[in-house]
This record gives structure tokens, C-alpha cells and sequence, in this order.
């Protein structure tokens, strides 16, 4: 009997804490879409195709933000993912077994590195490098897109190690038994055996990409302004947020920061539920 | 000393004290083992659980080498050649041995690419060549008339024997000189176990087979060469009738009347 009642709290306080998560996540939806409303209101579609931001004369275009953000992901993502890829094969398919889980757990540590730490390092290892390869100051989306690909290299080469190595040996066996090389069965049974999972890692570190602030906040400079040169200071949605809050001092300042995070928010959230589509399609299969 | 029967026909393989350790154990696996493989005919393994049979099985296509630290010594003769020599070509020698697996193995791929598969690492791009003999090899597997419609389609998507079938054909597409196959039919049911059996004793035509099997009624059914081992050793090596009827070793005699194993 007693146990009983034991029961029926613990049930219902783990339903309580388990709803007050998609409360927190409605929340928070609610309050950047109402805080967003005046600068929708204001600019309406404009504001995310204008390209000028110009707070001193209320004007407020985010195409350079988003342009910013996706761009330097984008970057990233062109560098990470080869790398990521070959770090995986070496890690589960051609290194020794001695060295396997050493690298493996340095990988996992390198993973584990808060991003500002590489922010840091991004600034002042890492910027003099592009300044005296490409001249100007060295800050913008090519260095924070490098930057931002090895902060997800690691990730992506744990997952994507991680997935190949579900890859069956009976499985690659039958491929080197009908004459296949190393390479053979790599690129025809383990890739393609592991694909919903590679491609699920790059759909999540895509994820943590366009969000991510402190190691970029460091690189890309704060200036809204398109350019060509992708070694030229720029911004992102996360950087503009970042720098600009403690300056919003009009309303229309502020709410226009609000729907930049909502925009941010839109995007991320899709991701994320493209990647959960993708990983839900692999363990069905599983 | 084990008592192997002398094979006056030409050998396909020819075992000569063979000794196997895996990588990291004490003892060997494998004693000792001296073997002849008949050409063009079917020898199966017999003997207790981890005896040896798939460990003496994938020595014949170097499956070992896949794996660090696996140890070996003695020769295994093919084509005229000791294929355990440092130099053996390995890929070659596989595309002349090929493997069935004890479970199915479909590539995560189409029907089609499957048994394409060892024909396109041949390096055979000519798309009618690869289709006569994509259908010639699911023919001579007895599986054409079930795929022939669905090619295209995910080879995950057959059953186990179907599956089994088609590892068959993907295996004799690259036209091997031996085929092994490790317990062939243990995950699948009697109605694809006589279909894999039949397929067996048809394809002795062309190649030489040998075959591991738990199952004594398979090995006497389809064999026509039977080897027993024990404990890593090879006790007895006989023609199928005379071992099973009057076996020459008391041990074989006693796994064969179920007195132990
Ligand atoms: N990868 C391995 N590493 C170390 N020892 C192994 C390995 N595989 C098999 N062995 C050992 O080698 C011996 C022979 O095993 P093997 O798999 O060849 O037996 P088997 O006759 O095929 O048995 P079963 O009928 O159960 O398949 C066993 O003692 C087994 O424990
Ligand atoms: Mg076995």
C-alpha cells in the first residue's frame, strides 16, 4: 500500500518535471516571438532581406547576420567534414589496435574543450596566421569558419567513428572474400553502412555551428556589411546578439535583436529535427 | 596419428602440417593438420563446437590475415604453390577461393550490385558482360526466377535463404576454383537447407568444395570426402560412406554415434 503511494508520487513528479520541459521550450518560443513583434511589425520581410543595420538611424537589415552565420558554417562545415571522415576511417578501420583507443579518448577530450577556449585561441594563435597569409586584420568568416571546424572536427569524428565501427565484420569479411582491398571495403560496405549515422553527426554539429558564439564572438569582428572577401570582418546572428544587447537602448533596437534570435532559433530547431528524422530512420532500420 | 585416406584424384588443396595460434592464445588451434582436398567434390568438416573446422577454413583464404598477431606455420598448397607464402597475392587467391558465411551477408546495396560486386573489383565496367553474368551466376544459384523482376531493389529486403542464395551467386560470379562455406544452412529453415544442399552437390561440377557443417545427416548427405576433428587436430579423413559406416578412429566412431559432442 505504502509503496504504492511512493509509486504514484514518483510517477507523477518525474511527469511534472518532464512537462515542464516542453513548457520551458514554449516559453521561450512565446517570448522571442513577443518580443520580436515590433520590429516584425515594423520591417516586416525587410528585415530579414535588407542589408543595413543602423542603429543610430533605426534601420535594421539582418542579411549580413544571416549571411555571417551561414557562411562561416558553411566553411566549417566544407572543412570539417572531410577530416572528420578521415579521421574516423583511420580510427576504426586502418589504425593498429594500440592506438585506436588513445587517439579515440584524446579525440573525446578535444570534444569535450568549452568553446570559448577556442575562441581564445582562435584570437590569438590563430588570427596572426590569416593576417599574414591574406594581409587586412585577419578576423571574418574564413577564420571563424575554421575555427568553428575544429570545434565540431571532434564530435564528428567520434560520432562518425562510432557508427562505423557498428559496421558487422561478417560484413566486411564477405567483402575482402570476394577480393576486395581495405579501401574497397571501406568506401562499398562501411560507409554506406554507416551513412545515417555520418550524416546524422553532420546534421548536429551543423547544428552546433550556427549557433555557436564564444569561439566565433572572438574571430568574425561585429560589422554588418556583406562583402565578397570572406577574410574581411564580418558578423553572425549569435556574434551580433552577443555584442549588441547592452547598447539596444530603443525599442525597436531591441526588438529587432529578438527576432534575430528567433530567427536563429527557427533554424537550429530545424536542424535538429532534420537530424532526429535521420537517427529515427536508422534505429528503425537497426 | 590421424588416419587420412590416400586421394589417388588430383587435389584442389593440399594441407601439410599446419599449425594455427590466434592472436594472444597459449595454444594453437589448429595441430598439426595435414589434409588433402579433392578436386571437383565435396569435403565436409565435422566435429565438437570449437574444434577448429572455421578456424582450418578461413586458413584457406587468408580471412586470418584481416586480424594482427594471428600466427601460423606449414603450408597449404594451391595451383602448385604454397599460398601461405609471405608473397601470396592475397586478393587474388580470394577471388579463386570464395567464402559462404554462416549468416547471410547482403552488401547494403541493390540485388544487382551485390553480385556485381566482385565482377566490378575485377575491374568489369562493360555493362552487358556484367548483366550476362550477373544472371548467369543468380541461374546457377537457383535464385534467378525470384529476383529477376526486382534487380534494383535492396538486397535486405529477401529472406534469410533467399539471402544465403544470393551470396552464393555473388560468390561463383568470380568463377572460383573453391568455394568454402562455414555451417551454410545453420540459420535457415528445411525448405531452403535442401535448396542450399542441391545448389552444393550441383556446383561440384565446376568447383571443389568444402563444407563445415554440425549437422552429420548434411555431411553425409552432400559430401563426398568427410573430415573429423577434435580438439584442434585432424583425426580422421575419409570417403563420406566408409567414415560413417565404418569409421577407423574410436573417436570418430564415438562423436558419430552421439557418445559425445
Ligand atoms: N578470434 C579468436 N581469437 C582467439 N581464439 C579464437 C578465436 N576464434 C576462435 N578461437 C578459438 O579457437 C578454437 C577453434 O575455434 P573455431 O571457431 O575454429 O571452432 P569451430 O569448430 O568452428 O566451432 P563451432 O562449431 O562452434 O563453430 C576455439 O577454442 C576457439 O575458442
Ligand atoms: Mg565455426
Amino acid at each position: 500500500m505504502k509503496t504504492n503511494i511512493l509509486d504514484k508520487i514518483f510517477e507523477n513528479s518525474t511527469r511534472l518535471i518532464a512537462f515542464s520541459i516542453l513548457l520551458i521550450v514554449a516559453w521561450i518560443f512565446t517570448v522571442l516571438f513577443q518580443n520580436s513583434l515590433d520590429s516584425m511589425q515594423g520591417f516586416g520581410i525587410d528585415f530579414i532581406t535588407g542589408t543595413k543595420w543602423a542603429p543610430n538611424l533605426e534601420k535594421f537589415g539582418a542579411l549580413p547576420a544571416i549571411m555571417g552565420s551561414v557562411i562561416s558554417t558553411f566553411l566549417a562545415m566544407i572543412l570539417a567534414i572531410p577530416l572528420a571522415i578521415g579521421v574516423a576511417i583511420f580510427l576504426s578501420e586502418i589504425a593498429p589496435e594500440k592506438l585506436k583507443s588513445p587517439v579515440g579518448v584524446s579525440i573525446e577530450l578535444l570534444a569535450a574543450i568549452p568553446s570559448v577556449i577556442y575562441g581564445m585561441w582562435g584570437l590569438f594563435y590563430f588570427v596572426p596566421i590569416i593576417r599574414d597569409i591574406f594581409g587586412g586584420l585577419g578576423i571574418g568568416m574564413l577564420t571563424a569558419g575554421i575555427v568553428l571546424a575544429i570545434m565540431i572536427l571532434p564530435f564528428m569524428a567520434a560520432v562518425t567513428r562510432d557508427a562505423m565501427n557498428t559496421t558487422p565484420d561478417i560484413l566486411k569479411e564477405s567483402a575482402y572474400a570476394l577480393g576486395g582491398t581495405q579501401w574497397d571495403v571501406i568506401k562499398d560496405i562501411v560507409i554506406p553502412y554507416a551513412k545515417a549515422g555520418i550524416i546524422g553527426s553532420m546534421i548536429l554539429a551543423l547544428g552546433r555551428a550556427i549557433g555557436e558564439t564564444m569561439a566565433v564572438t572572438f574571430v568574425m569582428g561585429n560589422v554588418h556589411k556583406i562583402s565578397t572577401d570572406i577574410t574581411a570582418p564580418a558578423t553572425s546572428i549569435p556574434v551580433t546578439l552577443a555584442n549588441e544587447f547592452t547598447e539596444a537602448d530603443t525599442d525597436l533596437y531591441f526588438s529587432s535583436l529578438f527576432e534575430l534570435a528567433f530567427i536563429l532559433l527557427i533554424i537550429s530547431f530545424s536542424i535538429i529535427s532534420i537530424s532526429k528524422f535521420y537517427f529515427l530512420r536508422k534505429s528503425r532500420r537497426a | 596419428m590421424a588416419t587420412i585416406v590416400d586421394i589417388t584424384d588430383e587435389k584442389a588443396l593440399e594441407v601439410k602440417n599446419f599449425e594455427f595460434t590466434y592472436n594472444g592464445a597459449q595454444e594453437p588451434s589448429l595441430k598439426n593438420i595435414t589434409m588433402p582436398i579433392a578436386k571437383r567434390s565435396i569435403t565436409a568438416l565435422i566435429g565438437p563446437s570449437g574444434c577448429g573446422k572455421t578456424t582450418l577454413l578461413r586458413s584457406f583464404n587468408r580471412m586470418h590475415d584481416l586480424y594482427a598477431g594471428n600466427r601460423y606455420s606449414g603450408s597449404i598448397e594451391f595451383e602448385g604453390r604454397n599460398i601461405l607464402d609471405a608473397k601470396e597475392d592475397l586478393i587474388k587467391l580470394r577471388t579463386n577461393i570464395g567464402m559462404i558465411f554462416q549468416k547471410p551477408t547482403a552488401f547494403p546495396m541493390s540485388i544487382f550490385d551485390n553480385v556485381a560486386y566482385g565482377l566490378r573489383l575485377q575491374g568489369i565496367k562493360n555493362r552487358s558482360e556484367l548483366n550476362d553474368r550477373v544472371e548467369k551466376a543468380l541461374q546457377d544459384a537457383a535464385i534467378w526466377k525470384e529476383v529477376s523482376s526486382r534487380l534494383k531493389n535492396d538486397a535486405n529486403g529477401l529472406s534469410g535463404g533467399q539471402q544465403q542464395r544470393l551470396c552464393i551467386a555473388r560468390a561463383i560470379a568470380v568463377e572460383p576454383e573453391v568455394l568454402l562455406f562455414d555451417e551454410p544452412t545453420s540459420a535457415l529453415d528445411p525448405i531452403s537447407t535442401q535448396g542450399i544442399e542441391k545448389l552444393v552437390i550441383e556446383l561440384k561440377e565446376r568447383v571443389s568444395i568444402i563444407i563445415v557443417t554440425h549437422n552429420m545427416q548434411q555431411a553425409a548427405r552432400v559430401s563426398d570426402y568427410t573430415g573429423f576433428m577434435y580438439m584442434g587436430e585432424l583425426i580422421e579423413l575419409g570417403v563420406t560412406e566408409e567414415l560413417f559406416v565404418t569409421p577407423k578412429e574410436r573417436l570418430t566412431e564415438e562423436y558419430i554415434t552421439g557418445k559425445f559432442g
